[in-house]
């Protein structure tokens, strides 16, 4: 750092701005394989190494390599790959749908679907999940229907939140998947909050909630590692740092003088840094995670280095921020295409079944989107009852909404 | 004399006060490099530059924390909270410090901080992009609460609001940042540039805090308002081809008494609006202090029209707005009691 005679107001360095050349040569990467994997029950001091280097297990030429290899099947591989590129249909059918008017707004998750589908295949059906809004795999490997996502974009009768929430604001009570707020980070101490009640109460649950790099900035991110540490709670908190919140770069984080995964030792948690595209090394990070939380072991912070290759919503051109080009540039590539690649080394794909399968995932959107929008969309169809606006304010509707329910029915007839 | 919009009459102000006092400085989420989600601050960094125009983390409470300890150390922030609904974090350091710094250190500490924030419903924002907080920080004794309904206005307000010695909430309705707009989504949006008030003064110009605008005179009805409903309000009464007298608050805190009262004496008739929740809402103040001053002269129960008591729904954002059916009913129930 520059030393001078006087103080001086520092301002994180953007790398690339429109018009410049992409620049990654900021981030930290570690060979794949070179990282050591700790024992389960080992100490957060004694691994503060994890939250600096770069867990990967997928090389350049695709192999699995080191001792974070969770050595899945290739059934589960296959599976893996089936969903991410599910979620990667289903974002840009739905971005298309919101560009012809049908859905009000939308998040994409474009580059970062080994984030959800990874971190959700390595936990169990009864683990708690508290999502941020851009973890749409999560919904798609606990098996909630598309139908059921898709009239929740479309706000229709069928809609699980019944018309009162933005598009993607998902919910599954049986899927175990919290209520998805637009507010920033608050899910991540009321995940910990869970996994006390969870300790509390004597069961091996854990919960796993995530939020982006920028809204670590929030207090509530310090809330969530000081009472996870206080009381080692079984949780596993995930930062999903895909470089930009809106057009804040990740370095107005906090990320430019340190790792987001070293928070973590600062607060006597289990801080590693992993490669955020890479489906095997997420795998086993979190498999890892989940290990030392329901053995007593903690909480752990993770790091997911990725990056938001779509906009921040349909809202959102990056084009006015970052340089143009910016996702193909990313030094750790593609998740989808990386564990494609992985899957044809091993003998274990090809690239007729991958066009095969994208056919058929582009089909299964398609007919999806039919079926949800007999439902009704923003534009024509079926319209929800308004009535439902004054339900579930409490429990039982109190007189002065009962009151406003009948002026607003003499006001619409 | 210029065509503004709000936004650009907004960037105007900061623009002019940056020029012309080296104190102030902008701060906030995405405000700098990119210009704000809402474009308010577009072009000022690149003139300003990168330390009197901050890009900030995303840390609502440590965005508004930080501007206290800036103001109290000579500087004068404007900070943008980029949705009135992410306020929240910062409700502990606005409330129980930007509030009280005046107060507890007996005037020798003063924190001018400016918060600007977009508020209110009609864009498809959900709970999380269309609520109307400001009645929840006018309870709070020592703020300002401001709240233009034209570019005109909004440019002289902001920049009495950062020469202001004390703490303001300048709260901003985002569906007038481009037009005015009387409730009904169906129609074409109008632009601001076929309304007077959207000839804004390109220089330095003030418009007074705690001073309501008449925008029509009449002598049936007085309707109080501000923000968005200022239009739906004006609309529902020339449907109804009644003599209303519209006043338009401007700043809740201070707030305009005088006017209020003087024109409730002269028609004794009454309807309050405002887009937020009607419990506990400012209308309820309004009506208490008309109560108080205007008893005598009441010809008829005073009507508020309000948004209902629930979040903001996605679904049915036009049968939760309290657009011109609602403002009709109550100016029928003011002007012809049962």
């Amino acid at each position: 750092m520059r030393m001078s005679k006087q103080s001086r107001l520092h301002l994180p360095r953007v790398p690339a701005r429109p018009g410049e050349a992409p620049d990654f040569s900021y981030v930290q990467l570690s060979p794949a394989g070179a990282v050591l994997r700790p024992e389960i029950n080992a100490r957060a001091r004694d691994m503060l190494s994890l939250s600096i280097d770069l867990v990967r297990v997928l090389d350049d030429a695709g192999e699995a390599v080191g001792p974070w290899n969770p050595h899945l099947d290739p059934d589960e591989l296959q599976v893996g790959l089936r969903h991410m590129m599910l979620t990667r249909a289903f974002d840009d059918r739905m971005q298309r749908m919101q560009r012809a008017g049908k859905i009000s707004f939308y998040i994409r998750s474009s580059g970062e679907e080994a984030v959800s589908v990874a971190q959700c295949m390595a936990l169990r059906p009864g683990d708690m999940l508290f999502p941020s809004y851009r973890n749409q795999g999560l919904q798609i490997v606990r098996g909630i229907a598309l139908l059921d996502l898709m009239c929740q974009l479309l706000s229709n009768t069928r809609d699980m939140c019944k018309g009162r929430q933005l598009p993607v604001m998902y919910h599954s009570k049986p899927g175990n998947i919290f209520s998805i707020s637009g507010n920033l980070a608050t899910q991540f101490p009321q995940a910990v909050g869970w996994a006390m009640a969870a300790a509390i109460k004597g069961e091996d649950h854990l919960a796993a909630s995530w939020i982006g790099e920028g809204s670590s900035a929030e207090a509530d991110f310090h809330h969530a590692l000081l009472f996870a540490s206080v009381y080692q709670a079984p949780v596993i908190l995930n930062v999903v740092n895909n470089q930009w919140a809106i057009s804040t770069f990740q370095g107005y984080a906090g990320g430019e003088q340190r790792s987001f995964a070293a928070r973590g030792p600062g607060y006597g948690i289990a801080g590693i840094r992993v490669d955020g595209n890479d489906f095997l090394a997420v795998h086993a990070v979190t498999q890892w995670a989940a290990e030392r939380a329901r053995t007593g072991a903690g909480p752990t912070l993770i790091e997911l280095v990725t990056y938001r290759a779509a906009a921040h919503s349909t809202s959102d051109d990056p084009a006015r921020y970052r340089a143009k080009d910016d996702a193909e540039h990313w030094p750790l590539g593609d998740p989808i295409l990386r564990l494609k690649m992985h899957l044809m080394k091993i003998g274990e794909w090809s690239e007729a079944r991958h066009q095969a399968l994208t056919a058929e995932l582009t089909a299964l959107v398609a007919s999806g989107w039919k079926e949800a929008t007999t439902f009704g969309t923003l534009s024509e169809g079926p319209r929800l009852n308004a009535d439902l606006m004054f339900e579930d304010v409490f429990k039982e509707m109190p007189q002065n909404l009962k009151r406003q329910q009948a002026l607003m029915r003499a006001e619409r007839s | 004399m210029a065509n503004m919009n709000m936004i650009q009459a907004l960037n105007s102000a900061m623009d002019i006060m940056l020029g012309r006092d080296p104190a102030v400085v902008l701060m906030g989420e995405d405000i700098g490099y990119f210009g704000g989600v809402f474009r308010a601050t577009e072009g000022l960094q690149r003139k300003y530059g990168e330390h009197r125009v901050l890009d900030t983390p995303i840390a609502e409470g440590g965005i508004v924390a930080t501007a206290i300890g800036m103001s109290v150390n000579g500087l004068r922030p404007v900070a943008e909270i980029q949705f009135a609904d992410y306020i929240y974090p910062a409700f502990d350091q606005i409330c129980s410090e930007l509030a009280r710094i005046r107060y507890r250190s007996a005037g020798e500490f003063f924190a001018p901080v400016t918060i600007r924030t977009p508020c209110g419903g009609g864009i498809r924002g959900g709970q999380t992009h269309s609520q109307s907080p400001e009645g929840i920080f006018t309870h709070v004794s020592g703020i300002k609460v401001v709240m233009p309904s034209n570019p005109y206005d909004a440019k002289g307000l902001l920049i009495t609001s950062i020469e202001d010695d004390d703490p303001v909430i300048f709260f901003e309705p985002k569906r007038l940042y481009n037009g005015p707009f009387d409730g009904n989504p169906n129609k074409p949006a109008v632009p601001w540039s076929t309304h007077p008030k959207g000839q804004v003064d390109e220089g330095y110009y003030k418009v007074a805090l705690g001073k309501a605008e008449i925008v029509r005179s009449g002598s049936q009805v007085t309707i109080i308002t501000y923000g968005t409903m200022v239009y739906v309000a004006a609309a529902a009464a020339a449907a109804m081809n009644i003599d209303a007298e519209i006043i338009d608050l401007r700043s809740l805190v201070p707030l305009d008494v005088d006017t209020i009262a003087t024109s409730v004496k002269k028609t004794g008739r009454c309807v309050i609006a405002h887009e937020a929740t009607r419990f506990s809402g400012f209308g309820a103040e309004i009506l208490s202090i008309i109560q108080e001053e205007c008893f005598w002269d009441l010809e008829a129960p005073i009507q508020r029209v309000t948004g209902w008591d629930t979040p903001y729904p996605h679904a049915f954002e036009w049968e939760y707005f309290p657009g011109q059916a609602r403002v009709t009913r109550a100016l029928k129930s003011v002007l012809e009691p049962a």
